[in-house]
């Protein structure tokens, strides 16, 4: 078993590290001596000798397919976690990381979530990539009454008491990207292509009805297609994507691919000669992260929607790049929108705390409606009733050093929406969690909350 | 009349705006509004203002324009933050750019990326900033760049270069630089409504020229629309048949990946009947042997991607030698136990990769020569990448062929199968042929890996992706018999991409599954039995 993995033994409460790797744990006690240095010179705070610490619980996969995208994130909490301590900790203690490993398996997810909440008791949770993780999390943190914070674009037609979704919901991402290209580059026939899982198709039974009913587009101009996790065998898809867009009209591909099969398909599309200028690709899953597994040269002009990208020009984003190096240790190290997904995540809760004046879960739920803390991108986010925040929109295009260059971005943020305008089943459905309302489906057109019945509706 | 360049680099010419000049109407040199203000104009977030900039650019005498226009294709013109001097970023080095000045080229030295302003571009531009420097192009001495010039203008000829195209046309000396100038000016003139041009264009295969005739279709004028109607109909057939051939290469290129991860196992599985469940990572290991040879030799993959073939079958050959010796060899004759310990292993040199490289996936470098298509006509391309590793799987195999045929090791291999203890008695070193046999499979393994490395992602799950696949090929071929797995590899490759394109990528896999299972429920000894007492074995 790797260092990375938490045994499962119950720790008493020390200063011992739980598992962390041992780097860290050096890490910790240089960042500790410094916060004894710190306290020792300003005297304004102090760690109450006997007070625990708060345990935050980092749910990423550390090792799985999924290890590509996760293992940042669970170095984001953790240097978020350090940069709080050095800043004096939380209502005077100290924050302590407990990871676990889910290995990209997601009933595991279920289990070390509820090790998590029952074992190690931590008082939030930071975690979870694939939505398919996030539905097997979903009973045990509603059961056990947790707090988890996701930091990835979903699919939305969910709204927990427990969660709080600071990734993209498509009304943040699919929706506005699908304007841009229809509206600035003059697109009339779609190509939809995915991961076959629940995101992708959820995000594209949603765009189709988009499209059908805000462009009148018909049937035979768009072309969906759903391909394996980890699919390496692009050739006929991408011809039949050039195909596709021989036939006199506009064309693009919205991209919904997952994980690391997006490098042989923009290996395929660039070998194959399709060019952004002819037919842009735009990806919802496909970062600065994502992209320095590829060659960037032959995507340059490919088109990503995000709420951040590394490139933004502000302070504070730079300020987060120079710590995120520091915290790495590699000069070619990059970030990405679920890292200030997690960034704002985070602020929010250690906010909500600060005005709760405690870490218990109602009262920390209760006071993190309608907090605010500023963005990366010069702005501010805000938590909306309904556990969504909101979030500026923008649409990068590839540049040949793997970042993105931003070429469109919505005037305002834009509030996350928990359930689509488009679906039939969930046009009717608001989510506010606010009291005395308190119900994360309140159908307005019937006048009750819906409870479970909503999301099979929603289907 | 001839226009002197000197090509700076393969793409830009010096005289960019001499030679533009010479075809634009002299506007007279005296409100030639200077480099400073030119830039400046491009200085605007409207997109639509920044286009106007750059045909300002374009029109301008100023001697830099053609860096400028190319640094701003390649998004290296930027703006100093502090003093709003516009420079060009030459190279990146961490949070540092070095950077030279745009208005006179003089070096400046480093400044800090948080000092610079990207002058960004989108798609349009794009397109437009090309069209301006391929027109440039056309003037270049080279041929070959001539004709990606002239093919690039196709579909995107602009009102003001009709004039120059059209002289230009009457100079080229290359006929098929000729044609494509043709056909871009027809394209053009069939997106005026032109019937004529449709002459022009009948017959050809090419993309844009498609996308114009398929607009075309759907004219106001009934005399167009019909006349594209039915260059379309004589287009469609030779396309058909160019699709076909496509998608028997799409399959072919499949199965020389199935040959290659299955080729191995064949001998480790099919010859000596051991069940190698770590074979997936002695590819993995072969593919990052490939990063690690590109680290050492920075600058130069292709030269590290040719090296990193001898050097991928000794780290897998050596790896397998250390799987035999310290636990295959004591598990002889109890394939279960084997099963689950060599899949034990294949979960520890995963971990392995992760902890001590990274858990994420590491980035091999396609050399040039690797990288694009070969273009046989207009609507058949083959990726270069897959031609090659469908080369290298043909090569493999027949040096296989050759092993198991001609030399001692595979005389002596296939008599240590067919019966070990006669063999033994016949003065054969078993255990040696062992540890030799595994080595070579295990190696073979790593040459697969190694070319897979140019096709998917070099990661810690790279092998586990295609252990399953390697299986179903050597049984569906028909354990122990080469021929039959490079029989089903190609055939299971050429029928997933037949069905794929009605069936989706999901159910295509799934349909070949079905079928190998029902193909063994007929055939249980795959599709080249081996016959003989050898068999029974």
């Amino acid at each position: 078993m790797s260092s990375q993995t938490v045994s499962n033994s119950h720790q008493p409460l020390s200063h011992s590290v739980s598992g962390t790797s041992c780097y860290s744990g050096v890490k910790r006690k240089l960042s500790m001596t410094l916060l004894a240095a710190a306290i020792g010179a300003t005297g304004t705070q102090a760690f109450a000798q006997d007070d625990d610490p708060i345990k935050v619980g980092i749910l990423h996969s550390l090792s799985g397919t999924m290890a590509i995208s996760e293992t940042v994130l669970k170095d984001t909490v953790e240097m978020l976690i350090e940069q709080q301590n050095e800043a004096g900790g939380l209502l005077g203690r100290e924050i302590e990381p407990v990871v676990v490993d889910p290995a990209s398996d997601w009933p595991l997810f279920a289990e070390k979530a509820r090790e998590l909440l029952e074992q190690e008791e931590v008082d939030v949770i930071f975690g979870n990539w694939t939505s398919v993780s996030r539905k097997s999390v979903l009973p045990v943190v509603e059961e056990l009454n947790g707090l988890l914070f996701y930091p990835v674009q979903y699919e939305g037609e969910e709204s927990s008491e427990n969660v709080f979704y600071t990734g993209a919901a498509p009304n943040q991402q699919a929706i506005p990207a699908v304007n841009y290209l229809h509206d600035e580059v003059g697109v009339e026939r779609w190509v939809l292509a995915g991961t076959d899982y629940v995101y992708p198709r959820t995000t594209n039974r949603i765009l189709e009805a988009y499209l059908q009913e805000e462009f009148g587009v018909s049937d035979e101009d768009i072309m969906v297609n759903y391909t394996p996790f980890g699919h390496s065998d692009w050739q006929n898809i991408v011809s039949e994507i050039g195909r596709f867009g021989s036939e006199g009209k506009k064309t693009a591909v919205v991209s919904t691919v997952n994980g690391d099969a997006n490098v042989p398909f923009y290996r395929e599309l660039s070998n194959q000669g399709i060019d952004a200028v002819d037919i842009p690709v735009v990806a919802f899953s496909v970062g600065e992260q994502e992209l320095t597994g590829i060659d960037a040269e032959p995507l340059v002009g490919h088109l990503a929607a995000w709420n951040y990208f590394m490139s933004v020009d502000t302070d504070a984003n730079y300020d987060f790049i120079d710590a995120w190096l520091e915290h790495t240790g590699e000069d070619d190290a990059v970030t990405n929108d679920p890292m200030e997904a997690h960034y704002i995540g985070f602020n929010m809760w250690v906010e909500a705390v600060e005005k709760a004046g405690t870490t218990d879960v109602d009262a920390v739920k209760d006071a993190i409606i309608g907090v605010s803390v500023p963005n990366l991108s010069g702005g501010y986010a805000a938590m909306m009733p309904n556990h969504h925040i909101t979030k500026p929109v923008m649409i990068g295009e590839i540049q040949d050093n793997g970042q993105f260059a931003v070429v469109w971005e919505t005037p305002s943020t834009v509030a996350g929406d928990a359930w689509s305008d488009y679906l039939p089943g969930s046009r009717d459905l608001i989510s506010d969690w606010r009291k005395p309302m308190e119900c994360g489906n309140y159908n307005v057109a019937e006048n009750r909350c819906m409870g479970s019945e909503a999301e099979e509706q929603a289907e | 009349m001839r226009i002197p360049c000197y090509v700076v680099t393969t793409r830009i010419v010096t005289c960019l705006l001499i030679s533009l000049l010479s075809w634009l109407p002299m506007t007279g040199a005296a409100q030639e509004p200077d480099g400073q203000a030119l830039l400046e104009a491009l200085d605007t977030r409207s997109f639509d203002d920044k286009a106007a900039a750059i045909n300002a650019i374009i029109e301008s005498e100023q001697p830099r324009a053609d860096v400028w226009l190319q640094a701003m294709l390649d998004s290296d013109l930027q703006r100093l933050k502090d003093d709003g001097r516009f420079v060009i970023a030459l190279e990146t080095a961490g949070l540092d750019v070095t950077i030279e000045d745009a208005l006179t080229g003089e070096a400046m030295g480093e400044v800090s990326r948080r000092n610079l302003d990207r002058l960004t571009i989108n798609n349009a531009l794009r397109s437009q900033l090309r069209s301006a420097i391929s027109l440039v192009e056309l003037y270049n001495g080279d041929q070959d760049a001539r004709l990606d010039a002239a093919e690039g203008l196709i579909g995107d000829v602009e009102d003001a270069q009709v004039a120059p195209l059209t002289n230009r046309l009457d100079e080229e000396p290359s006929a098929a630089v000729r044609e494509r100038l043709n056909q871009a000016l027809a394209v053009y003139r069939l997106n005026q409504g032109d019937v004529d041009a449709i002459e022009v264009l009948a017959g050809s295969l090419n993309s844009q020229v498609r996308v114009a005739l398929n607009r075309a279709t759907q004219s106001d004028d009934p005399l167009v629309a019909d006349a594209a109607s039915a260059a379309i109909a004589d287009i469609q057939q030779n396309l058909k048949i160019n699709r076909g051939l496509e998608t028997l290469y799409f399959g072919l290129s499949l199965g020389s990946v199935l040959v290659l991860a299955a080729i191995g196992l064949a001998i480790t599985f099919g010859v000596m009947g051991v069940i190698n469940m770590a074979h997936g990572e002695l590819i993995m290991l072969g593919a990052y042997t490939t990063w690690m040879m590109q680290q050492l030799l920075p600058g130069q993959p292709g030269m590290a991607l040719i090296l990193s073939i001898p050097a991928g079958f000794m780290v897998s050959a050596l790896a397998g030698i250390a799987i035999e010796r310290g636990v295959i060899q004591f598990l002889k004759g109890r394939p279960l136990e084997t099963l689950l310990a060599t899949f034990g292993i294949s979960l520890i040199l995963q971990q392995l990769v992760r902890t001590v490289i990274s858990p994420q996936n590491r980035t091999v470098i396609t050399p040039e020569w690797m990288s694009g298509s070969l273009v046989v006509n207009d609507a058949l391309s083959l990726t270069l990448n897959r031609l090659y590793v469908l080369g290298f799987a043909l090569v493999v195999f027949a040096a296989l062929m050759l092993i198991m045929r001609r030399t001692r090791l595979g005389l002596e291999v296939r008599a240590v199968t067919q019966n070990r203890a006669m063999a033994r008695s016949m003065g054969i070193r078993a255990t040696r042929v062992d540890i030799m046999t595994f080595a070579l499979g295990s190696g073979v393994a790593g040459l697969a890996g190694v070319a897979l490395s140019q096709l998917t992602n070099v990661g810690p799950n790279l092998g586990q992706n295609y252990i399953i696949d390697s299986f179903m090929v050597v049984v569906f071929g028909g354990v122990g018999n080469l021929w039959g797995t490079l029989v089903a590899g190609m055939s299971l490759g050429v029928i997933n991409q037949v069905i794929e394109p009605w069936a989706g990528a999901v159910l295509a896999k799934i349909i070949v599954l079905v079928f190998i299972i029902l193909f063994i429920q007929k055939r249980p000894k795959g599709l080249f039995p081996q016959k003989g007492r050898a068999a029974e074995g």
